[in-house]
């Protein structure tokens, strides 16, 4: 059978499952689906399932990409389903399809965030924060591959806005999600580094939408 | 969840073993139940969750409708100290709700090196250490587990100890309590009547006095508590219940896989072995049980791998029926059957076979003595024939490596016994030379060695381990005779060894001792990261015992043993008879060629012994 592609969430006490341990849980789930994955040719056989964006442990998200081949024919409304059945809690499927992009085609991730302050006002942080990323360059220390060198990360955020919460500032912004790849929390660690003060006692992301170079939703 | 326990999580190492959600976990609404029981495994989530028995008796209490059961396992350091720092108190998994929510605290104890986690927990519930502070009836602290048949050095701290097999017994307890609870009963009133209840051991109702050289003068039971406290078992295994339906861990953990237990007890009689006489008797499954349960948790779990669990594996008579009837499932679905504990004797080329077809791993073999005269005198029925026999069988096969194991300190080892060990090794490599179809591959013998620590309930109860100093010797013996670069030897070090042969034959006046290796940062010291030698030697001293007193000193056969209050069905005679055939060097039959009558038929009413 040809490629199939999942969105799934991956909320509440999920968030703390690693990439690879998610990986193994989702090949359990299918398993216990009584969907067989096809497994790949040769010495070590593997089962042929891939997420698009590896997900860092903490951050939940809403639209979570699984690439993946049945042994069999399968109906792909019917598989959420039946994955769901035997999900745990916090991992849900919320669609099956045939690809239409290629995960090379994947640019821009929407994500929403919450900085929380357990000691300065929200109000004034959310100025400070708004003046903050209004800057053109955000040059931060990166650890790479290669050791620490310096990197912006401003071209790498395409729209950042902040708005005023209960106890937090909330964000929402457009960022780079693939060449360059820019994780979340380094929007935290921008802080820490550059603006000290305005550096959240917790700050916690989601992502929220997945879309191609043109903005166009990825599917 | 707890916003502080958000905060904390994305810091820690491995922060899904502390979330719980895992698929099978058990959700009971609180207001419905009466009781509410945190099931605590006094060790890491990845040790407690490949744990079979926790994994049984978890769904049998909340196969009671009034009963929520939830997991609650011992932080790693980083965690620990996080919890602290934040002021987050022990908590379950399943519900998040902290310890003080529960009506028991339940713990499973199959080692003696958890006991300060134990106390760690306790205190993390908040609760006073001792027994006797906790004057309320609820929480209940209660312990279970292969380390009760020694319970008196955990005896100050702990309610009531269940004796064997917990499947009915906890239970049977449970029902108890609930009526203890809505009636109002005093703690007293509720610990006199449980300790009716058979395998329960209330140790406040026993009095000890000891002579002035500190071994026991006397054991006196209170009016109506039992003499001494039998064993429970189970019967019939075939209808006893076993979860087909497991909770899957959500991120790795030690055994993650199904386990099948394919019988419990042992044939054999190994006169070290404290397993082969604490579980006895034997009583085995049916295979069409077993391969029935495996494929139902199979599909119920979607695991890629099942193990077949038992003391002896190769003794389980329907063995290779059992395999076909599993591997006609799992070999399309390429999922690995793994069989631990074959022995050298009966190791046969279709079951070894059998296992390739679907994934090859390395030979073990428990050797324990170098010497057949040794192996006689402990009665390991191995012999080096039959080694070497199965070595060749198995070099030919493809197979490349071997671990053998092996112990020192035994009763009755001399040097010779441990060149034996390096001679033996010496000539499974030549075996691989003279039997191995690709030589280009090489093979790697490891041999192990652990410091021998005499265990209760055991023929060699009463011997005494051999030194540090002396471990230590018989090592670098061996380490010298070794002269191959194809054997690799290991050692364990000896320290943990007699910290777990004091704990393992202690008695009642290592309470103290306990809670001052706690009190000074004790926990989680089955690990090295966190084991100190010299703290469990301080503490011994300040309290006025020595670890010599209780690991290095032979005991006279007429002495009172602190663990005398425990009957596990196998007869101190009998025992004894096994001591005096090790000194004559002199073996016992397996169960299945002769019946010893050890004793443990009477645990079982109408029952019959699989020996």
């Amino acid at each position: 059978m040809d490629k199939l592609r999942l969105r799934f969430e991956k909320t509440g006490r999920a968030v703390y499952i690693s990439h690879l341990d998610l990986m193994h849980t989702l090949q359990r789930a299918f398993s216990r689906a009584g969907l067989e994955l096809k497994y790949s040719e040769g010495f070590n056989p593997h089962p042929q399932i891939s997420i698009a964006l590896p997900l860092s442990v903490g951050m939940s998200s809403v639209c979570e990409i699984l690439d993946f081949k049945l042994m069999t024919e399968a109906d792909p409304a019917q598989l959420p389903v039946h994955l769901n059945a035997v999900m745990p809690e916090g991992i849900r499927v919320v669609e099956c399809y045939e690809p239409v992009h290629k995960v090379s085609q994947l640019k821009y991730l929407e994500i929403t965030g919450t900085f929380e302050y357990d000691a300065r006002p929200v109000s004034e942080m959310k100025n400070t924060l708004e003046t903050f990323f209004a800057r053109e360059s955000i040059v931060i220390t990166k650890k790479t591959k290669r050791g620490e060198g310096p990197s912006d990360i401003r071209p790498a955020i395409r729209s950042i806005a902040f708005a005023e919460g209960k106890d937090a500032v909330l964000l929402r912004a457009v960022i780079s999600a693939q060449e360059p790849t820019l994780n979340p929390t380094l929007l935290a660690d921008a802080l820490r580094q550059l603006s000290p003060a305005t550096e959240p006692d917790f700050a916690q992301f989601e992502r929220i939408e997945n879309y191609l170079e043109n903005m166009e939703i990825f599917r | 969840m707890d916003k502080r326990l958000e905060r904390i999580l994305p810091r820690v190492q491995k922060p899904a073993r502390y979330t719980g959600g895992e698929y099978n976990q058990i959700i009971k609404e609180k207001s419905s139940v009466d009781l509410r029981v945190a099931f605590c495994f006094p060790d890491t989530y990845e040790i407690g969750m490949s744990n079979l028995g926790m994994s049984i008796l978890y769904h049998t209490m909340n196969s009671l409708d009034y009963v929520w059961c939830e997991r609650v396992f011992a932080p790693w350091g980083d965690m620990y100290d996080e919890m602290k720092r934040a002021g987050i108190p022990l908590y379950a998994l399943e519900s998040g709700d902290s310890l003080d929510a529960f009506d028991v605290l339940a713990f499973s104890v199959g080692y003696e090196m958890a006991y300060t986690t134990v106390l760690d927990m306790i205190d993390q519930a908040g609760l006073p250490l001792k027994s006797s502070e906790r004057t309320a009836l609820l929480p209940l602290v209660i312990v279970g587990g292969s380390a009760a048949v020694n319970a008196e050095p955990m005896t100050e701290f702990i309610d009531l100890f269940l004796i064997g097999e917990g499947e009915e017994m906890n239970n049977e307890l449970l029902a108890l309590l609930r009526t203890a609870k809505h009636e109002g009963w005093s703690k007293s009133e509720f610990l006199r009547r449980a300790s009716r209840i058979g395998g329960v051991y209330v140790p406040s109702l026993y009095e000890v006095s000891y002579h002035r050289d500190g071994t026991i003068a006397s054991f006196r039971a209170a009016e109506g508590a039992p003499e001494r406290v039998l064993k429970r078992v189970v019967v019939d295994l075939d209808s006893a219940p076993y979860p087909t339906n497991p909770i899957v861990p959500s991120t790795e953990v030690v055994h993650d896989r199904v386990n099948l237990e394919l019988f419990r007890g042992c044939v054999r009689g190994c006169r070290f072995c404290q397993a082969g006489y604490i579980y006895r008797p034997i009583r085995a499954k049916k295979p069409e049980t077993l391969i029935r349960q495996g494929v139902e948790a199979l599909q119920n779990t979607g695991h890629e791998d099942v193990t077949l669990l038992s003391l002896s594996t190769s003794d389980y008579r329907p063995l290779a029926g059992l395999c076909d009837g599993l591997l006609e499932y799992c070999e399309s679905r390429s999922i690995g059957l793994s069989l631990p504990s074959l022995r050298a004797d009966n190791f046969s080329m279709e079951i070894m076979e059998k296992l390739q077809k679907v994934r090859k791993s390395g030979l073990t073999f428990a050797v324990e003595g170098g010497s057949q005269r040794l192996r006689d005198a402990i009665n390991k029925n191995v012999t080096e024939e039959d080694l070497l026999n199965t070595c060749a069988i198995a070099f030919a096969g493809g197979w490349n490596t071997v671990k053998l194991y092996y112990m020192l300190g035994l009763p009755t080892e001399t040097d010779e016994d441990i060149i034996g060990i390096a001679d033996m090794a010496g000539r499974i490599v030549h075996c691989w030379r003279e039997n191995a179809k690709n030589k280009n591959r090489g093979v790697k013998i490891t041999v192990s060695t652990s410091c021998f620590i005499p265990k209760p309930h055991s023929p060699f109860q009463w011997e005494a381990q051999i030194s540090r100093e002396e471990y230590l010797r018989r090592v670098s013996l061996l380490r010298a005779s070794i002269n191959s670069r194809n054997v690799i030897y290991n050692w364990h070090d000896a320290d943990t060894s007699v910290v777990e042969a004091v704990l393992s034959r202690g008695d009642r006046r290592l309470g103290p001792v306990l809670e001052e290796v706690w009190r000074n940062g004790g926990r989680l010291e089955a690990w090295s990261d966190y084991f100190d030698f010299q703290r469990w030697m301080e503490a011994l001293d300040h309290h006025g015992l020595s670890a010599e007193f209780y690991a290095s000193r032979e005991r006279r056969t007429d002495e009172i043993l602190p663990w005398d209050v425990i009957d596990v069905g196998v007869r101190k005679e009998h025992l004894k008879r096994e001591r005096e055939k090790c000194f004559a060097s002199e073996l016992t039959p397996d169960c299945r060629h002769k019946c010893s009558a050890c004793g443990a038929l009477r645990l079982m009413e109408g029952g019959k012994c699989d020996g």
